[in-house]
């Protein structure tokens, strides 16, 4: 392929970043999907295991529940945040997505110490509640106190594909629809509600795949009790060594997830969406 | 469902169909319950986060909360402790080895991708995205085994690799948002002028795109920095990273020097993230 006009193709300057990629992460990946139905012998019993083996489906649907809460909560907190957005002044958007941005940037390790802090027995989210009168309410150690922490790091997620969505609805059709006698609810659900549904849509599947893979944050808040998938995943590779049966938990859990982001991708601009999110770019500022 | 962001809330509309009052409905305010929600997320985005740092003058030897006194001896624990020293060496050690190769195999990239176009650009476009959405479990996973084959586990090598495959996204979409506006007419004019293609690459391109290049190396630097699942697959007893350390003093060890550290992460990574921010928003305004 010649690039038009210019001598030199540019294919070349691609392949140390595929060399990097496969080597690092897609031969490793295929050697784990080839371990996970030859062991032991050609067999699909790897992944049939993981229905009837009891624990992984009820750890699966744990995971689902828990990444469904997360994106139910991050949809009810992203969607006004969002629609904040798009009515302050050029400057007040700039801020308000630089905070948006801030969970995602902090380390790691340092946000869920803090979320230990915040949420452990005696702590001051405990305080609140037992001041207001509920006293046995327990956050660490809990799945409760998992989707909280999540829920403050995926939110980026969905509020960037719901700002750009909503950013480009024409705001007049909302005062015609009043101009024409429409409640308020009734113009929002009829109105601006369908035109943001692709952003919903976007950021929905974009917020529940992401959740699905979780590993710090339910390890670290979490109980061993009511483990997530990727501690499952973890615990199976690490402590049993069983590579086979960990290899088809984590290519189901790959395959569930790329599909997924497909999807939300078609759904409208997911893709960029990761890439602003990635670079912390700030598309308020053109 | 409280949030329903339904902005005409204006006075004129609510005594009924609003012909005469356009003037109303163009003031179009937000209203307050909105601004105040809007605080409460932002809250919710910035304080957990805040924490850490009171934590870190305590004088418990638990995590408790609130602090008990003020004392600086787990900075100084931090800063004389081997082993919180050696895993911060490691960490910087392998976070800069990883922004310079991920840097170059990332700029190199999005420079070739910038000038392809069709099905195979955008292909491989969405297959570098790859390590951003593909769950870390499942990649630490994978590469765990693979490197325990290839016996890169704890070592520098591994760490830098891996850490590279997963940066070098982060790479491609920051150079590619600064190419975005780099006029191809120029690199015309340079070969025209007799300059080979790779010196008309190091005089025209370069320099117009380094803010794009400078800012993916800090990101990648940030990622390879604070990144904790990989790192925890491919730790061995002589050779962790500080993200490691991290979690083994809130699992292992309950050790409270981690307010220290996080407190110490917190601040490095947000001066590094905002820095350039700050710098381009100041050059952009004037």
């Amino acid at each position: 392929m010649s690039s038009n006009k210019i001598r030199w193709p540019s294919w070349p300057l691609l392949v140390p970043a595929l060399a990097l990629l496969a080597g690092i992460l897609l031969v490793p990946l295929a050697d784990t999907l080839i371990r996970s139905v030859s062991t032991p012998g050609w067999t699909l019993s790897n992944y049939s295991n993981l229905f009837t083996d009891g624990v992984t489906l009820t750890v699966l649907w744990r995971t689902a529940v828990t990444a469904a809460t997360v994106t139910a909560a991050a949809l009810l907190i992203g969607y006004p945040y969002a629609y904040l957005m798009t009515r302050v002044s050029p400057r007040a958007r700039g801020i308000l997505l630089v905070i948006v941005l801030i969970p995602f940037w902090t380390s790691v390790m340092a946000r869920n110490f803090a979320w230990i802090i915040i949420l452990q027995d005696g702590g001051p989210v405990q305080s609140l509640f037992e001041f207001f009168g509920a006293d046995d309410v327990v956050f660490y150690g809990t799945t409760v106190g998992v989707t909280i922490a999540m829920t403050q790091v995926m939110l980026p997620f969905m509020v960037l594909p719901l700002f750009s969505t909503l950013g480009a609805i024409d705001r007049r059709l909302l005062l015609a629809a009043r101009g024409l006698g429409s409640s308020p609810t009734a113009a929002f659900w009829k109105v601006y509600w369908p035109l943001s549904r692709s952003g919903v849509m976007a950021g929905v599947i974009l917020v529940f795949t992401l959740s699905l893979g979780f590993y710090v944050t339910p390890a670290l808040l979490g109980s061993p009790q009511e483990s997530l998938v990727a501690q499952l995943l973890a615990q199976r590779t690490t402590l049993l060594l069983d590579f086979a049966a960990a290899g088809a938990l984590g290519i189901l859990v790959l395959v569930v997830t790329l599909v997924l982001v497909a999807w939300a991708n078609r759904m409208g601009g997911t893709m960029s969406a990761i890439g602003v999110v990635a670079a912390g770019r700030t598309e308020g500022r053109r | 469902m409280t949030s329903t962001p339904e902005m005409t809330s204006s006075p004129a509309t609510a005594s009924g169909p609003a012909t005469g009052r356009r003037r109303y409905t163009k003031v179009d305010p937000i209203p307050w319950w909105l601004k105040a929600f809007g605080g409460v997320v932002v809250i919710f985005f910035i304080l957990p986060t805040l924490f850490v740092i009171p934590m870190s003058f305590s004088d418990a030897a638990t995590f408790e909360f609130p602090p008990r006194g003020f004392t600086w001896r787990l900075y100084e624990n931090f800063f004389t402790n081997p082993i919180w020293l050696d895993s911060l060496g490691n960490s910087f050690l392998v976070a800069t080895l990883t922004a310079v190769l991920a840097t170059t195999v990332g700029t190199a990239a999005a420079v070739a991708l910038w000038r392809m176009q069709g099905r195979v650009a955008r292909f491989v476009r969405t297959l570098l995205m790859v390590p951003i959405v593909a769950p870390a479990i499942v990649v630490a996973v994978a590469v765990y085994i693979a490197f325990l084959g290839w016996q890169l586990t704890g070592t520098v090598l591994g760490y830098v690799l891996a850490h590279t495959a997963i940066a070098v996204p982060y790479v491609v979409v920051s150079v590619t948002g600064a190419l975005g506006g780099f006029d191809l007419q120029l690199l015309r004019a340079a070969s025209s002028l007799g300059s080979s293609p790779s010196r008309a690459f190091v005089r025209v391109t370069m320099p117009l795109i380094s803010r794009g290049i400078l800012t993916g190396a800090i990101f990648a630097f940030i990622v390879s920095f604070d990144e904790v699942v990989l790192a925890l697959f491919l730790r061995s007893p002589v050779f962790q990273t500080l993200p490691v350390q991290m979690y083994n003093s809130v699992t292992v060890e309950i050790d409270p020097t981690i307010s220290a550290a996080s407190s110490l992460m917190v601040v490095a990574v947000t001066i590094i993230f905002l820095l350039p921010q700050l710098l381009r928003g100041r050059a952009r305004r004037r």
